[in-house]
């Protein structure tokens, strides 16, 4: 009974939710990033970045229009269109030309961009810490239970879903979808049907970083946009796309609602190392399931 | 073969001597430059004896390092030890943390292995980050005392280059003794070493063990030499950039990480000097070795040499072309 109450009790609840809302930002990253691995097979370190470029475009997107709301919904727009204009420049001009490489030399060329992006912002934006404003209508707190929740982090709990619909509208309703699934299986024979799998592979690149993009946007009105924030997350993302099963869309709104309450739940229970939570409820699923939860594509 | 052995050592005289000279012909910051270089090409080489020779995607190497290093300073500053204990605690203790990791990543193949272990490794990071009244938090700890004789520049020069040339000879020697042709078997086979009855999980776990050892000798070196350990050293950008060393040096060659470690830090220090932007510059030289060289500097000389009929084609020396999976 004393368990159940303590469970029931309203600064638990609340940190579910806070913790919720963070599953949704990593499900967002961490989906883009299973979709790349999935189809194109390379475990592309540089999501992160692209994640973090995607918050600091938001921020300059919303300074541009004047903050407020007609700023924060450019910068939700924009940013991720900018990110994945960018990810459709390096796929174009390098990664297309070396997909045939080992896996490790293509990680080694994620990371190469990690580099580069890294000191890219620091070039454009600074090395010191930006805040995106929220905007008037999403400030403000409702009331749980005598907790106070922030209305933007509702806001964020709608578009997790939002957003997982409309994956899976993407990659199982449309002909794009399907042609790239089937080229995660087998990519000889869906060029020997004659589709063109270049297109294909662009095409995936671009959206996966699209979500980066539009992760980072998201979450930029609640955290420091500042360099290195792109350090932590893609670790996160790389656990959650392994228990999930890679290059599985599922496995990655199910590994991100893991890592998600474990680290809200963990801060909760131990501040000072309540991060190792998340990692020991990883290590316990891969020693049950060591390809991780649901089925990968490869 | 008399004459191409003879040849070698004398090659490996001239060199011995150039270092042994070394302090007495060159500023100190040179000598410290040097001390450097042979502790991350130990480092580099730790890694490349698991992914060059194992095939094993040790994404985050660099997190013994740090465990080696953070082990003898921790000994030496917290727990008041004698420094020489704490040299020998930290290569332990980065060989017990290997066996940890790999024991939970080993069953996963490949990129799986990678991932998962560079994620492990983050997490160990992420401990010693926060643990602030054991490992000093993001500050580290400074000022290690180091015995008597290391106190001198030269003192730690020379120790850090006997132990570095030690730790490459007998990883050179494991590589060549029959658990080295197993390990390379593994490496460009797994099925067939299976069925020839090969326990592939236990040499991997070795060599993960034993590369994660010398790891942490590196770590040590890195506290003889700087007489200090920061987070920084168990970050997973430094172990992708050990890993840039051995391939700008050379994959599949034992000396080519060496190499690789020589030119990074080199030019790291030159570059430093002139721009702040140093991990674009890395950056871009990753991308142009990717492209245009992905066998690594030595890795072309003994591509030449072969195709002049001047080299041996050692196991070792050997180079491999991609895929092997």
């Amino acid at each position: 009974m004393d368990i159940l109450s303590a469970i029931c009790s309203p600064v638990v609840l609340c940190q579910i939710l806070m913790g919720l809302s963070r599953t949704v930002i990593l499900f967002i990253v961490a989906s883009g990033l299973s979709l790349i691995l999935g189809v194109l097979r390379i475990p592309n370190i540089a999501h992160g970045s692209l994640y973090m470029i995607g918050a600091f475009m938001a921020y300059t997107v919303s300074r541009l229009f004047g903050g407020g709301i007609a700023g924060y919904w450019m910068a939700v727009l924009l940013a991720p269109l900018g990110v994945a204009l960018l990810s459709f420049v390096v796929e174009r001009g390098i990664f297309s030309r070396v997909y045939d490489r080992e896996h490790i030399m293509l990680f080694l060329l994620t990371f190469a961009f990690v580099l580069v992006f890294g000191d890219l912002v620091k070039m454009v934006w600074g090395a010191e810490y930006r805040t995106v404003p929220i905007p008037p209508f999403f400030q403000g707190a409702i009331p749980i239970l005598g907790m106070r929740f922030p209305i933007y982090n509702f806001f964020l709990l709608l578009m997790g879903p939002l957003v997982a619909i409309l994956l899976y509208l993407l990659v199982n309703k449309t002909k794009m979808g399907k042609i790239s699934r089937a080229a995660a299986v087998d990519m000889e024979m869906v060029a020997g049907v004659g589709i063109n799998v270049s297109r294909v592979f662009c095409s995936v690149f671009v959206i996966g970083c699209f979500l980066a993009g539009l992760g980072g946007a998201l979450v930029a009105p609640i955290v420091n946009v500042s360099l290195g924030m792109d350090h932590t997350l893609i670790m996160e993302a790389f656990l959650i796309v392994i228990i999930g099963g890679l290059g599985n869309i599922w496995g990655a709104l199910l590994g991100s609602l893991i890592f998600g309450l474990t680290q809200s739940l963990g801060i909760l229970i131990w501040p000072q190392f309540g991060i190792v939570l998340p990692y020991a409820a990883v290590i316990v699923v891969l020693s049950f399931r060591p390809t991780g939860l649901l089925r990968s594509t490869w | 073969m008399e004459t191409a052995n003879y040849k070698y050592v004398i090659f490996a005289l001239v060199i011995a001597a150039i270092f042994a000279v070394a302090p007495f012909s060159l500023p100190r910051f040179y000598v410290y430059l040097i001390a450097l270089i042979v502790t991350t090409g130990l480092l580099s080489t730790s890694l490349n004896f698991v992914l060059g020779f194992g095939g094993i995607y040790q994404f985050h190497h660099a997190v013994f390092y740090g465990v080696g290093a953070y082990g003898a300073a921790v000994m030496i500053m917290k727990l008041n030890y004698n420094p020489w204990i704490g040299f020998i605690v930290g290569p332990l203790a980065a060989a017990f943390l290997s066996l940890v990791i790999g024991l939970i990543c080993i069953r996963l193949s490949k990129l799986y292995f990678g991932m998962l272990q560079i994620s492990l490794g983050s997490l160990v990071w992420a401990i010693v980050y926060r643990w602030y009244t054991f490992t000093g938090g993001d500050d580290g700890i400074h000022g290690i005392s180091v015995p008597p004789i290391l106190e001198s520049p030269i003192g730690s020069y020379y120790f850090t280059l006997i132990v570095v040339a030690l730790s490459l000879f007998i990883m050179y020697r494991i590589l060549k003794a029959p658990f080295g042709s197993i390990l390379q078997g593994i490496r460009d086979n797994v099925v067939r070493s299976q069925a020839i009855g090969v326990n592939v999980r236990r040499h991997q776990l070795i060599a993960i063990v034993i590369a994660g050892f010398f790891a942490g000798v590196a770590g040590v070196l890195f506290v003889v030499v700087d007489n200090s350990v920061f987070p920084d050293m168990m970050f997973w950008t430094l172990s992708l950039e050990i890993t840039i060393m051995a391939l700008v040096g050379g994959w599949y060659t034992f000396l080519g990480p060496m190499l690789g470690a020589a030119i990074i830090v080199l030019l790291r220090t030159f570059v430093s000097t002139m721009t702040e932007y140093w991990a674009l510059a890395l950056g871009l030289v990753l991308l142009l070795v990717i492209l245009f060289l992905p066998e690594g500097v030595l890795g072309k000389v003994f591509e030449i040499w072969r195709e002049r009929g001047l080299g041996r084609t050692g196991e070792a020396e050997r180079t491999k072309g991609t895929d092997y999976a």
